[in-house]
Formats: structure tokens, sequence, C-alpha cells
């Protein structure tokens, strides 16, 4: 039978077709997203706090590095966090509860698994524009030192952006009722991850009871990938596979998780 | 011919809650036909699982001769989808609604952009393909949601509670637009608790209460088994109608007394309402009236369709 | 001589009677009827975000910056330097918050102000109520903040109790003039430029080390915006610098609420009254 056979197939492409049709309509953002805010970050830190912090916050293989080099992998794999923040909790909240798309594209021959990923594909390559955009203003700045294996960064960016994200899809596809919930996430998970995840100085600086934080982030795990991209691993590092690890497991259960939830939800 | 729908001891229950209790039925490619039942009764599960959305937990189901809970993508690239609950994009135009719902059943954006135009001829809609949606009216967003559904040439359309929360004249409109496809050859399934939306729309319909079929027919076919031709309904005040009912016993076929009235099934009405006068009963208002499917339901549930 | 006609009467659409009721309170008590039935971990939470910020850039950044001199010779730690202008940080945010995303919600989608105008209600009761309740709650916050900051040792003289009132005026500064801007936006798409104006702001604002580490031309540019005025004020107020340029701060907040004021209101009026 060939009706629904096309479907069956690319049914997760018509629902990024769809949700990239979406984002047209908060373009500009998305714009400034990816290129004004990254400029003000550097800007505002290079002329700031680098000029402000005299002496070298940490090493790379081959000695100290500026602080904007060190800023600078954190700055952009938090980029794609920050995507995350928003495309993977109010707008899910909105299709599932608000608008009711996802149930529009369930009557459709489109499965729930489609649907959940064409929702994550539309948003990797927006991670992955967003942190390829921000890859090469830190270039322009001069925050990589090695361009060339440095160019990694916007794909481990945008894995840190989906160990964090794909969690959150899940639990946001699970909330059936507004309570504040992703205002909580805002303030009680994203904030203190951004802080507490060695992005404005190393994470072995704050003391022992606090860098758990840092070791559950996905942000530091990328952010370390990220620099040892830049300027290779200081001794004493964790491996570079330990961090990856820990953030493709974390995606995976996301992921898995996320499929279920939305499964459970379009065909109860 | 083998029947488009066909249920037999179709069950679903959540917990411990059985929403549909094992119903049978059975459409006809062409025909119209209604689920009538009060919230609750279980209509909107049973389109769920009509429509390969919701898996059955017992009973056999076949739409369009497959098995949903295994074709679920080949049933549903088949169906036209009316939720109850509008679900447009306001994110996008009006005609782009159209374009990017098809996209979903795999259809080439040239014959999308072309179907879209003519849908939105067929709703009334072509002054609005640009504007958003957020600017439509409810019935407009309903003629939309219709057209959406139609994209695909389904070969069943169905639509839960279609005119709920629209006003009168923008009812009339839809009925108008339904009634076209049903002339086409369009199967409809819909669920309603409006008596006249059945009426005027149903060729054959079942009536639902406690998820179970508890009735099944022509809305005629319906009103003359069980209703009378006639009812009079009188009005004696709120804290008297029980009283005057008990002197009224004998009078008609069958008495139904309600909170604000008293309701006398008789063949001729007018005939009716001289004898009550004869008794000495003076009811404050009273009214004759064409029996109704909302007749039907209280003598089959005992109880009022609309709570 | 040239004869005069009598001009038409010119009908004015009435003073600030037309626009004000005396009754802000009326909205105020709605505002804290619905945060008791609100979820309250949230409300809280606005409490927590300096404080996270004190903790990771105070002690975790301080670690590396050791102690500042201030221009009048005296040396603090990174932290007590800093937590002032988190608190003015805190203040701004949370008075935009709450005069921008809360006010557009209420104005597009709650239709809250429609049904308020409808009573004896005036557009001005309506936008000094919604402030009187952003500057209740930043209030709260605020003292809360302020007491961490006693806790450990942060508040170095005692005119850091004025750092409450000078924290609620830079809140009605920002929230005026949010409220304004509010008032003329049509789109959610829109809230997002707000957003694009605030964090150059918070990232220039010399809330992390002093102005003088950037070149002259930018720091006229800093100078020139809010928040460096609020900053400055609160920090000096909890270091015990005082000196007569805390005038110019308060007057550059005191010309922000009028103008904030005097903005919405002519907008309401429009929007609601015309």
């Amino acid at each position: 039978m060939s009706a629904g056979a096309l479907p069956r197939r690319l049914g997760w492409w018509y629902v990024a077709e769809h949700t990239w049709r979406a984002m047209r309509a908060y373009a500009w953002t998305i714009v400034m997203e990816g290129i004004g805010q990254p400029l003000v970050y550097l800007l505002g830190i290079g002329l700031g706090l680098a000029a402000f912090i005299e002496v070298s916050v940490a090493d790379g293989a081959d000695g100290p590095v500026t602080y904007l080099q060190f800023v600078a992998p954190a700055l952009l794999a938090s980029s794609a966090v920050g995507i995350t923040m928003g495309e993977f909790t109010y707008v899910v909240m909105s299709g599932f509860k608000w608008r009711r798309l996802y149930w529009g594209m369930n009557a459709s021959p489109v499965q729930p698994q489609q649907i959940v990923g064409g929702i994550v594909f539309a948003v990797v390559v927006r991670m992955l524009l967003t942190t390829a955009a921000y890859y090469v203003l830190i270039v322009a700045f001069g925050a990589v030192v090695d361009p060339w294996t440095g160019a990694l960064m916007p794909l481990v960016g945008t894995l840190g952006g989906l160990a964090f994200g794909l969690p959150l899809l899940a639990y946001a596809a699970s909330i059936t009722e507004d309570k504040g919930q992703f205002a909580m996430v805002q303030r009680f998970v994203f904030t203190p991850l951004f802080l507490f995840s060695g992005t404005f100085y190393p994470l072995d600086t704050m003391p022992v009871w606090l860098q758990w934080i840092g070791w559950l982030s996905p942000l530091w795990h990328a952010t370390e990938i990220g620099r040892s991209l830049s300027y290779g691993s200081p001794p004493g590092a964790w491996p570079v596979g330990v961090h990856l690890a820990i953030l493709l497991v974390m995606a995976t259960t996301g992921w898995v998780l996320a499929r279920r939830v939305f499964v459970r939800r379009l065909r109860g | 011919m083998t029947p488009v729908i066909a249920a037999r001891g179709l069950t679903k229950t959540f917990g411990d809650l059985t929403a549909v209790d094992g119903i049978d039925f059975e459409v006809p490619a062409g025909e119209s036909f209604g689920l009538l039942g009060p919230n609750g009764a279980g209509k909107s599960t049973t389109m769920r699982m009509v429509g390969a959305v919701s898996s059955r937990t017992a009973g056999d189901l076949r739409v369009l001769g497959l098995d949903p809970d295994a074709h679920g993508p080949e049933i549903r690239s088949q169906l036209g989808v009316v939720p109850q609950e509008d679900n447009l994009d306001p994110e996008l135009k009006v005609r782009e609604n159209l374009i990017v719902y098809g996209r979903y059943f795999g259809i080439p954006k040239a014959v999308c952009a072309k179907r879209a135009d003519e849908l939105l001829a067929f709703a009334q809609l072509e002054d609005k393909a640009r504007n958003k949606v957020d600017d439509l009216s409810g019935g407009m967003k309903r003629r939309l949601t219709i057209a959406r559904a139609l994209i695909n040439e389904p070969r069943i359309l169905m639509l839960d509670e279609p005119t709920t929360g629209l006003d009168p004249q923008a009812r009339h409109v839809l009925w108008d637009r339904l009634f076209r496809l049903k002339e086409r050859g369009t199967t409809l399934v819909l669920t309603t608790h409006y008596m006249d939306e059945a009426e005027q729309l149903c060729d054959r319909l079942v009536v639902v209460d406690h998820g179970r079929i508890m009735a099944e027919g022509s809305p005629s076919q319906l009103i003359r088994q069980y209703a009378s031709r006639e009812v009079a309904e009188l009005r004696f005040g709120s804290d008297r109608n029980a009283d005057a009912a008990a002197r009224l016993e004998g009078l008609a076929e069958r008495i139904e007394v309600l909170p604000d009235r008293v309701l006398l099934y008789t063949d001729d009405g007018e005939a009716l309402l001289e004898r009550v006068t004869d008794l000495g009963l003076h009811p404050t208002t009273s009214l004759v009236r064409r029996s109704s499917l909302e007749d039907v339901f209280l003598r089959l549930t005992g109880r009022s369709l609309i709570e | 001589m040239t004869t005069t006609t009598a001009p038409a009467p010119v009908r004015r659409g009435g003073g600030v009677r037309a626009l004000y009721a005396g009754n802000a309170r009326a909205i105020l008590m709605r505002s804290l009827t619905a945060t008791k039935s609100s979820n309250w971990a949230v409300v809280l939470s606005g409490f927590f975000e300096p404080v996270f910020y004190l903790v990771a850039m105070g002690y975790g950044l301080g670690s590396f910056v050791g102690d500042l001199t201030l221009p009048t010779g005296e040396t603090v730690s990174y932290a007590a330097f800093i937590a002032p202008g988190l608190l003015a940080v805190s203040a701004m945010n949370g008075a935009v918050y709450d005069s921008t995303w809360n006010v557009f919600f209420k104005l597009h989608f709650g239709k809250l102000y429609q049904a308020q105008l409808t009573t004896s209600i005036g557009p001005l009761d309506v936008a000094l109520g919604e402030i009187s309740y952003a500057l209740l709650r930043g209030g709260v916050y605020a003292l809360g903040f302020l007491t961490v900051m006693q806790v450990m040792g942060l508040n170095l003289a005692w005119s850091a109790v004025a750092a409450v009132p000078a924290v609620l005026l830079v809140a009605f500064g920002f929230a005026s003039v949010g409220m304004a801007v509010t008032s003329y936006l049509k789109t959610f798409q829109q809230m997002d430029w707000v957003t694009f104006v605030m964090l150059p702001m918070f990232l220039f604002s010399a809330t992390f080390y002093p102005l003088s580490v950037y070149p002259e031309p930018i720091q006229w540019l800093i100078k020139a915006m809010p928040l460096w005025h609020g900053v400055e004020l609160v920090r000096g107020l909890t270091l015990g610098v005082l000196d007569p340029s805390m005038y110019v701060h308060v007057a550059y907040y005191v010309v922000m609420v009028v103008v904030g004021l005097t903005f919405t209101t002519t907008r309401l009026r429009a929007l609601f009254l015309d």
C-alpha cells in the first residue's frame, strides 16, 4: 500500500520544515542571539573583565593562555545550551497545550517518534549555525589558539546543547500544567550551571563541595573539550574521552526519555 | 461492499476507567455517521481509536480494511481530522497553514499550493489567504481547520464537535459546507452533543452513554422509535412541577419531570393542552413542539444531554 | 480692527483626573491576591539569582582578583565590591521583567487592563498599582540580599541601610521606563529587543570591575547609561563612600521616573480612553 509510505520515511523532515518555517517569525531574535549576543559578550569581557584580571587564570598544553581564550569555548557552548532553554521549554509546552500543534501533526500520518525527531533535528541545525557563527567571531577576536582543531567546537557545543537539552525536552513534554516550572529551571539549573561550570575561572578554583555542579554539568564537559581543541589540555586535566562519553550518555538518555514521553502523551 | 469502518466489541480503558465499553458499529462508504452523547460518553476516545492515534484495549477495529494499531500512517494518510480544539499554527499565515499541513502527508509543495487555493475557495476564505490565523473569527478558524483536513483528499473526514462554541450564523455556514462534502460522497464521521446538528448532518447515528451504544438508526427512525410525534412542555413554577405532573398521570404516553418543566409525550399536543385546562391546571407557560433527538436521549438515559 | 470670530470650543480630554481615580491600591491588592495563589517557589526563586552570582563571581573570580583599592585609598574585598553592583542589577532585572513581560502579557493576552478600565479605575491607577507591586517585590528581594551581604560581612558602613530606598528608586526608574516602552510594543518578538538592550548595559556596567579599565570614550558611554548610576549609588552606600556625585545619580532616576510615567499615562490614555 503506497499511501503513507513517504511519511513513514520522511515524517521527521516535514516536522523540521514546519519548525523552521515557524522560526521565521522570530528570525531577528535568532540572528541577534547568533551574532549580536556573542559580539556583546566578547566585547564586554574582552574590554572589561580580560583587561581587569591581570593574572593568567589557566594553562594550556603550552603554558598560560589569555583570559578571552579561556572563556571563549565556554561562551560558545553556553550559546547552544541557551537555545534549548527556549526551544525545548515553552515551545514544546505550547505545542502540546497552548497551540496544540503536535496534536495536529499527530492526526496526520506522521508518528510521535518522528515529531520529536523533527523538532530535535530543526533545533540541532539552529545550534550548529549559531555555534558556527560564534566560532567565526571568537577566531576573529583571537580567542582560539589553534583554529584548525578548534573548528570542531561547534559540533562539541551542539553535543553539549543536546546533553542539556534532551533531558529538558523530556521534562517539558511531560508537563501538563504551567506552574512556572521553566522559570525554576532557568533560575536553579541553567543559571547555576552557567556560573559554576568553570565558565569564568577553572572549576578547581571552587571548593570541592561546589565542584560537583561542574562534574554534572554538560556545559563544563563541552567547555573542557572545546578548550583542549583550542589550546590543548594542561597536565592533570580529565581525558577528552571521558567528557565526550558523559555528554553522549546524557544526550542518549534524554533522547530515549523524550521519545517515550512523546509517544505516551500523543498515543494515550 | 466492505464498510470503511468496522468495530466489534471495541473497548478502551484508562486504568480503572472504562471509556469505551465494547461497542459495535459499521460505517459504509459515503455515509454520514454520527456519535451522539453527552460529554464524557466516550465519543472522543472512539474517534481517537478510529483516527489511529490511540490503541484499543480489546475488541476488533478495521479502518479502510486495515488494523489501526499496525497501520497507523497508512490509515491516517487517508483521513481528514477536525479536532475539537483548533490547533492551527498562529505563526503561519492562513494559506501557509494548509501547505505546511499538506507536507505531513508527503504531498509535493506545488500540489499543496494548488489544493490550498481550491480549499480556500471552498472554505470561503480566499480573501483571508495572507492574514494571520489570529485575525480570523471562530467560525472562520473552524472552516480553515476543515479545509486543512481536506488537503490530502481524505476518504473519511472525522469531525469532533465541529460547531461547539460557534454562534448560530457561523454554525449554519459550517453545516452548509459539510453538506456539500456529503453531496460529493465524502464519508463523514462526527461527534456532537447538539441534536439539531445530528438531525441536519447525519444519515445514521448511534446514541452513546457511559461508553455504550444505547440506540442506533437514522434520526427520524430514532425519534419514531423512542419518542411520540409531539411534546408538550409545561411550566408550573419550579416547586410545583412535580405536584402537577402527578395530577397529569395518564394524560400522555409518557411524562418526564425536569427541574424547570414537565414534558408530556403525545401524538396530538394541542388536544392534550385542552385536557390539561379541563383538569383545572393552569401552567404559567405551555408549548407544543415536534419531538427531537433530545427527547430520544432523555428517554434512553433519563438525563438531559446538555447539563 | 478685525472682527474676531469666537473659536470653536476645544474639547479637552480632562486633566489628570480623567486618568487617575486615586485608587492604585486596588490594583496592588489584586496583584498581592494573585501572588497568594501563585507558585511560591517561583516567587522566592527571584532572590537566589544575585546570590549565585555573588558566590560564583565574588569568591571564584575573587581568588584571582584579590582586593581592590578604591579611589579613596581604602582596600575592599572583591566580593564587597561587586555585591552592591549585583543588588542594583537585580533591581533592574526585576523591575524590567515586571514592567515588560508581565505587563505585556496582561495587556495583550490576559485582557486584564481592559476589564479594570471599565470600572472607575483610570490608566494611571493601573500604572502606579503595577509599579508599586513590582517595587514591593523588589524591596523584599533587596532586603534579603542585603541580609546576605550583612552575614557575609560585605556591608562596610552604616549607610548601607540607605541602600534599600536607593534600590527602590533604581527599580522605580526602570519600571516606569519599562512600562512606557512596553505600552508601545505590539508583538512578543519586539519584547526580545528589550533583552538586547539590557545585556550590553549589564556587561558594560562596571558591575564586576571599576570603570577605569575601559578606554575613556567607552567610559563616557557607560556613564550615560542608567545602570551605571544605579550601581555607583548603591555601591557608595554599602561601602560607605559618600560624595556629592550621588545627587546626580538620584537625579538621573528621578528624571527616568517622571519621563517614564508621563509616556505611560499618555499611551494608556490613547490605548484605552480615546
